[in-house]
C-alpha cells in the first residue's frame, strides 16, 4: 500500500466518524434534456450565498435530450475549485446509470434516489437516502407537462435539508437562476419545500456531510469563461464579430451577442456600433475577421478544434500579409469530432504553427473567469500591435462551467491600435513601406483602407518591403526574418508566467490555464501529505518568455503537466530550450475528457518520483466518465 | 494643352494599376480597362475603393488598375469573406471583388453563394474562361458540356451557370457580358458602380493560352458567334443629363437607387430584367441553344443590402472613437452585479 493510499483511507475514516464540513462533492447523475440544470445552478448559488467556496461542472453528452449528464458541485472550505476525483455524495436521477454510479462510489458516500430504482440493495457500505419523487412531485405541480422539470428541484430541497442549507437562500437563489418568470418560481420553490419535508420526517442524517456558513464569497460573482471572454470583448471595444456555431465556443458569441445589444447600441441613433455574423462556416469566420481587421475593425471569432484547423489557410495568410486577428479557441477534445462536449488542451501544437510554410502565432492562456475577461482585452491589444493573429487558447471546462470569481475591474488603459501610419510619422519616416522595418522590432506601419494614407496591396503571395509582389530570393527572405524578428518582439509583449518558487523545492511544476487549479491542490497533497515542497510556473502565453529557463535552471526535475496525449506545450518547450534543459522536462498527462484532478497528479508525479503508488489511484477517470453514453 | 479630367478633378492616368504580367491577349486585361475607365467616367474617388481577389490569373488582375486603392489579394475561392469583413469595417468602401471560374465555381462556390443570399454590397467579377489559367489549363465548373481542351480531353460534366445561380440565391443585379464587348462591358460596369447591394457579374474572358482553339466554347470565335445580347444596354449616370431620345414603346428605362438610370433597348424579343422567372427562362434557353444571353440579366434596384439590414451606425465601424466601443463603468457594474 502506498502512503498516499494509506494517507487517503485514514482520511476516509476519520470522515465517516466525523462530521466533514465544508469540503465534498456532490454529483448528480441526469438524463439531459430533463431540466435539471436549474436545479443544479439553484444548489451551486444557494452554497455560495452561504459563503462557502464552490465550482460546479456540467459533464454532458452531445446530443439534444435522453443521455446521461452528470453535473459536479464541490464545496470546498480551502478554496479549491478543480474537479475533485471523488464522489461523496450523489443523487442518482438517471435509472440508466444508477447502477454503475453507485458501484463506483467510494465506501462512505451517500446516496439520494428515487427510491423505485431500488439501489439500496446494491451496497452495504453506503448511506442511501430513498425519497418517492413522482409521489412528491404530483401534488405541488398539477400540470403534468411541468413535473420533469419540477421533478429535479425536489432533490435540491431534500439536499438542503441533508446538508445544511437555508431553505431561504436556496429561494433566493432559484429567484436569482429564474428572473422574471413568476409562475415557475412559486412551483420550484413548492418543491422545494416538499423535498425538503418529505427528508425532515423521514431521512434522518447518517452521513457526516454537512455545509456551514463561512464568509469566503462575498461581493464573488458566478460566471461561465465564455461570458467573461464576451464582456472582455465588448470592453476591448470589438467591433466585427464572425463565427460559425460550435460547442463549446457558441455561448462566448451567444452571450456577446446579448451584452452587445444591450450596451452597444448608439443612443441618440439606435444604431449599432457592431457588426455579429453567423458565417456560413468558420472559413468564412476567419475571412471576414481578416477583412474587417485590414479595414480598421477591431475583429474575432471564436470556436473549437475542428474550426481551427478549417482556418489554417486563412491564419497564414494573416499571419503573412499581416493582419490583426482575434480568435477564441475554446477547447474540446479531439481528434476529428473526438468528444466535442469534453474538455482538453489539445491545441496547442496545432494552433502555434496553424497553417504551412514557416508559420508561427501568439498564442495567449487564461486559467480564470477574470483572466478570460482581460486576456480578451490583451488579445486585441496584441493582435493590433503585432499586426497578426492572436489565439486565445481556452477549453470547455473553463468556458462553458460555471467558476467563482471577484467581479471584474473596468479597464484603466486606452486601447493600443497599434502602428497605424499618420501624416506625423510619414513625415518623420520619410518614405513608407508597408513591411519596412523602420523601428528595428519587426512591426512595420500600416494604413487602412479609406484612411487616405497612401494605399497598398495586401496579398498571400510573396512581396518585398514595398509591399510589392516579389520572387525575389534576398526579399522573401528579409521579409521572412523580419516576421521571425516581430515573433521576437512579442516574447516580451505577451502576458508574463505567474511563479511561485519555492526555496527549498528540488521539484518545479509547470502548468496552464485550467490545470491550474489541480496543481494548486496537488501541491498542497504533497506537501501535506508527504512532504514535498514544488515551485510553480503557470505559463500564459507562446512565444515561451526568458522566465522558462530561468525556472527550470532553479529546479531539478520539471513536470510539465497537461491536459492532452502527446505533451504540447513540452514539445514546444523542447524548440526553444538547451538539450540540458530539456532533459529535465517530464510530463503528467490526463486525457479522459474529465477536468484533471489534484489526486491524479499527484499520484502521477509520486510515481515518477519512486514512491510506490496504488494502481487504484492512478485509473484514468471517475465513474462518470467510464459510464458516458457516446 | 489642358489635360483631361473627370468630375472629381482626377486625371485618367490615376486609375491606372501596375503593368499587367498576364498573357498578351487575355481577356482578364480587357476587363481591367473597362474597369479603370468605368471608375474614371463615374468619378469614383479611389481612395475610398477596396479591390479584392483570390487566387488566379484573373484574381491577379486588381494589381493592374486603381493603383491608388488598397487592395486584397486572399486565399483561392476566399474572396467573398475578406470583402464582408472588410465592408462591415468600413460602409462607406466601394468594394469591386475579382474572382475567376475556378476561384468562383469549385474552390470558391460556398462563399460565393453566401455572398449572393447577403446581398453585401460589392461588385463581384468572374472572369471566365471555362478554365483554371494559372494551372495551365485543366477543366473548371463553367466549362461547358463538349468543350475540348488543348489536349483532346472532352468535358462530360454540366457547367456550373453562376448567373442563373446568383438570381437563384437573390442576388440583386446579375449581368453576363464579355470581354470584347467593349460597349456593354462599359455600361454595365458603370450600372453597377450605381447599384446598391450584390453585383454579379460574370464576364467570359478567353484564355488566349489555354482555352482559345477550336472545340472550345470558350474561345473568342465561339464566343463572338454565340453571343445573344438580352438588350442594348446604355446608362446615363446621375450627374449627366438624358441628352438622347429614346421611345417608351422600345426601350425600357431602369431607375438605380442613387438617380442614374439603366436604357434597355429592346432587340427582337422583348426581355424585361425585373422578373426574375423571365430571367431564369431566358438563361435556360439561350444554353439549349448553346449560345450565351449577354446584357443585365436581373435587376432588383430597391432591396436593402446586408449593411443596412445590420442597422451599423452612421460612423464606420473602424473609426468609431473608444468612448462609443467601450461602454461606460455603469454598464460593467450592472453587469457584475447581475452575476451576483
Ligand atoms: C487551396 C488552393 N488550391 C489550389 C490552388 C492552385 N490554384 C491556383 S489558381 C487555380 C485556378 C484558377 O482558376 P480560375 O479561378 O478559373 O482563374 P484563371 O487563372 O483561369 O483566371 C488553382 C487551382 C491554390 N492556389 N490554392
Ligand atoms: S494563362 Fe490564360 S488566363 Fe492566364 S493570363 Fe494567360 S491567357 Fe490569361
Amino acid at each position: 500500500m502506498s502512503p498516499t493510499d494509506l494517507a487517503f483511507q485514514e482520511q476516509q475514516a476519520a470522515g465517516r466518524r466525523h462530521r466533514v464540513v465544508n469540503d465534498f462533492s456532490i454529483q448528480v447523475a441526469t438524463v439531459n434534456g430533463s431540466g435539471s440544470q436549474t436545479a443544479n445552478l439553484v444548489l451551486l448559488r444557494s452554497i455560495l450565498l452561504m459563503g462557502v467556496p464552490v465550482s460546479g461542472k456540467n459533464m454532458f453528452p452531445s446530443n439534444i435530450a435522453g443521455l446521461p449528464t452528470w453535473y459536479t458541485i464541490r464545496a470546498s472550505k480551502r478554496g479549491y475549485v478543480g474537479r475533485k476525483k471523488e464522489v461523496d455524495f450523489l443523487v442518482a436521477m438517471n435509472p440508466e446509470t444508477a447502477k454503475e454510479d453507485v458501484l463506483t462510489l467510494d465506501p462512505g458516500a451517500a446516496v439520494v434516489y428515487d427510491e423505485t430504482l431500488k439501489l439500496n440493495a446494491l451496497r452495504s457500505d453506503l448511506t442511501f437516502y430513498p425519497a418517492p419523487f413522482d409521489k412528491l412531485v404530483t401534488p405541488v405541480c398539477p400540470d403534468a407537462k411541468l413535473r420533469r422539470l419540477v421533478r429535479n428541484m425536489i432533490y435540491d430541497g431534500i439536499l438542503a435539508r441533508l446538508l445544511g442549507i437555508d431553505l431561504s437562500l436556496m429561494d433566493k437563489a432559484l429567484n436569482k437562476q429564474l428572473g422574471k418568470k413568476g409562475r415557475a418560481v412559486a412551483l420550484n420553490s413548492a418543491a422545494l419545500k416538499a423535498g425538503w419535508d418529505y427528508a425532515e420526517a423521514n431521512l434522518p442524517k447518517q452521513d457526516p456531510y454537512y455545509l456551514e456558513p463561512m464568509n469566503e464569497t462575498a461581493g464573488k460573482i458566478l460566471i461561465e469563461g465564455n461570458t467573461a471572454a464576451a464582456i472582455g470583448c465588448m470592453m476591448a471595444g470589438v467591433t466585427v464579430v464572425a463565427w460559425y456555431p460550435i460547442t463549446p465556443s457558441s455561448s462566448l458569441c451567444e452571450s456577446l451577442i446579448g451584452y452587445m445589444k444591450k450596451y452597444r447600441i448608439e443612443k441618440e441613433t439606435g444604431k449599432a456600433t457592431f457588426a455579429i455574423v453567423q458565417a456560413e462556416d468558420e472559413i468564412a469566420s476567419l475571412g471576414m475577421v481578416i477583412g474587417a481587421s485590414w479595414a480598421g475593425a477591431r475583429a474575432m471569432t471564436a470556436t473549437a478544434g475542428p474550426g481551427i484547423s478549417l482556418m489554417s489557410e486563412f491564419a497564414g495568410l494573416a499571419y503573412y500579409a499581416e493582419s490583426p486577428a482575434v480568435i477564441f479557441d475554446v477547447q474540446r477534445v479531439g481528434p476529428s469530432t473526438g468528444l466535442p462536449t469534453r474538455t482538453a488542451q489539445g491545441d496547442l501544437l496545432t494552433t502555434a504553427f496553424l497553417s504551412h510554410g514557416d508559420t508561427k502565432h501568439i498564442m495567449i492562456i487564461p486559467h480564470s473567469v477574470e483572466e478570460c475577461y482581460t486576456m480578451a482585452q490583451d488579445a486585441f491589444d496584441l493582435a493590433e500591435h503585432f499586426q497578426t493573429p492572436v489565439f486565445v487558447m481556452m477549453d470547455l471546462d473553463l468556458g462553458m462551467n460555471n467558476w467563482m470569481s471577484d467581479g471584474f475591474k473596468y479597464p484603466d488603459k486606452p486601447i493600443n491600435r497599434g502602428k497605424v501610419l499618420t501624416d506625423e510619422t510619414l513625415k518623420k519616416i520619410g518614405e513608407w513601406g508597408r513591411y519596412k522595418d523602420v523601428d528595428g522590432d519587426g512591426i512595420a506601419y500600416r494604413t487602412i483602407p479609406g484612411d487616405g494614407m497612401p494605399a497598398y496591396f495586401a496579398r498571400g503571395s510573396g512581396h518585398n518591403a514595398r509591399g510589392q509582389y516579389s520572387e525575389r530570393p534576398d526579399d522573401y527572405v528579409e521579409n521572412m526574418d523580419r516576421l521571425a524578428r516581430k515573433f521576437e518582439t512579442a516574447r516580451a509583449h505577451v502576458p508574463k508566467p505567474v511563479i511561485d518558487r519555492q526555496a527549498n523545492a528540488k521539484i518545479g511544476f509547470i502548468g496552464y490555464g485550467t490545470s491550474h487549479y489541480a496543481i494548486e491542490e496537488s501541491r498542497d497533497q504533497l506537501r501535506e501529505e508527504m512532504k514535498v515542497e514544488t515551485s510553480y510556473f503557470r505559463l500564459r502565453a507562446y512565444p515561451f518568455t526568458d522566465e522558462l529557463a530561468a525556472f527550470i535552471d532553479a529546479h531539478e526535475r520539471l513536470y510539465v503537466i497537461e491536459q492532452n496525449r502527446d505533451a504540447q506545450a513540452l514539445q514546444l518547450m523542447k524548440l526553444d530550450l538547451t538539450p540540458e534543459r530539456v532533459s529535465k522536462l517530464r510530463s503528467v498527462l490526463h486525457y479522459n475528457g474529465l477536468p484533471i484532478d489534484a489526486r491524479s497528479i499527484s499520484d502521477d508525479v509520486l510515481a515518477q518520483e519512486g514512491y510506490e503508488v496504488a494502481k487504484k489511484n492512478v485509473r484514468a477517470g471517475s465513474s462518470a466518465g467510464m459510464t458516458g453514453g457516446e | 494643352m489642358a489635360v483631361r479630367v473627370n468630375r472629381i478633378g482626377l486625371e485618367p492616368q490615376v486609375y491606372k494599376g501596375g503593368k499587367t504580367t498576364l498573357c498578351a491577349g487575355c481577356g482578364h486585361n480587357a476587363i481591367s480597362e473597362r474597369i479603370i475607365d468605368a471608375f474614371y467616367d463615374m468619378g469614383v474617388d479611389p481612395r475610398r475603393v477596396i479591390k479584392l481577389s483570390g487566387i488566379g490569373c484573373s484574381s491577379k488582375s486588381p494589381a493592374y488598375f486603381l493603383g491608388g486603392s488598397h487592395g486584397f489579394n486572399a486565399v483561392h475561392g476566399r474572396m467573398p469573406s475578406v470583402g464582408t469583413g472588410a465592408m462591415l469595417a468600413n460602409k462607406k468602401l466601394i468594394a469591386i471583388g475579382v474572382s475567376g471560374d475556378g476561384d468562383t465555381g469549385a474552390i470558391g462556390i460556398g462563399q460565393f453563394v453566401h455572398l449572393m443570399r447577403r446581398n453585401l454590397p460589392i461588385i463581384y467579377i468572374i472572369e471566365d474562361n471555362g478554365c483554371y489559367g494559372l494551372t495551365k489549363g485543366q477543366f473548371s465548373p463553367t466549362a461547358d458540356l463538349g468543350s475540348k481542351l488543348k489536349t483532346g480531353v472532352v468535358n462530360d460534366l454540366p457547367p456550373i451557370d453562376t448567373c442563373a445561380l446568383a438570381i437563384e440565391l437573390g442576388a440583386t443585379f446579375v449581368a453576363r457580358s464579355f470581354s470584347g464587348d467593349k460597349k456593354q462591358l462599359l455600361a454595365l460596369l458603370k450600372a453597377a458602380l450605381a447599384h446598391r447591394g450584390t453585383v454579379m457579374l460574370d464576364v467570359i474572358s478567353p484564355c488566349v493560352t489555354f482555352n482559345d482553339h477550336e472545340g472550345s466554347t470558350k474561345s473568342y470565335a465561339y464566343v463572338k458567334e454565340h453571343d445573344d445580347p438580352l438588350e442594348e444596354v446604355s446608362f446615363v449616370p446621375f450627374f449627366e443629363e438624358i441628352t438622347v431620345d429614346y421611345d417608351p414603346g422600345s426601350t425600357q428605362e431602369v431607375r438605380m437607387h442613387d438617380g442614374s438610370r439603366l436604357l434597355l433597348k429592346k432587340l427582337e424579343e422583348a426581355y424585361d430584367p425585373t422578373d426574375k422567372i423571365t430571367a431564369m427562362k431566358r438563361l435556360q434557353e439561350t444554353a439549349r441553344r448553346g449560345e450565351f444571353a449577354t446584357g443585365l440579366i436581373y435587376i432588383e434596384p430597391d432591396r436593402d443590402d446586408f449593411l443596412e439590414q445590420l442597422n451599423l451606425s452612421d460612423e464606420p465601424l473602424a473609426t468609431l472613437p473608444l468612448e462609443k466601443i467601450r461602454p461606460g463603468r455603469e454598464a460593467l457594474d450592472e453587469i457584475m452585479e447581475s452575476l451576483r
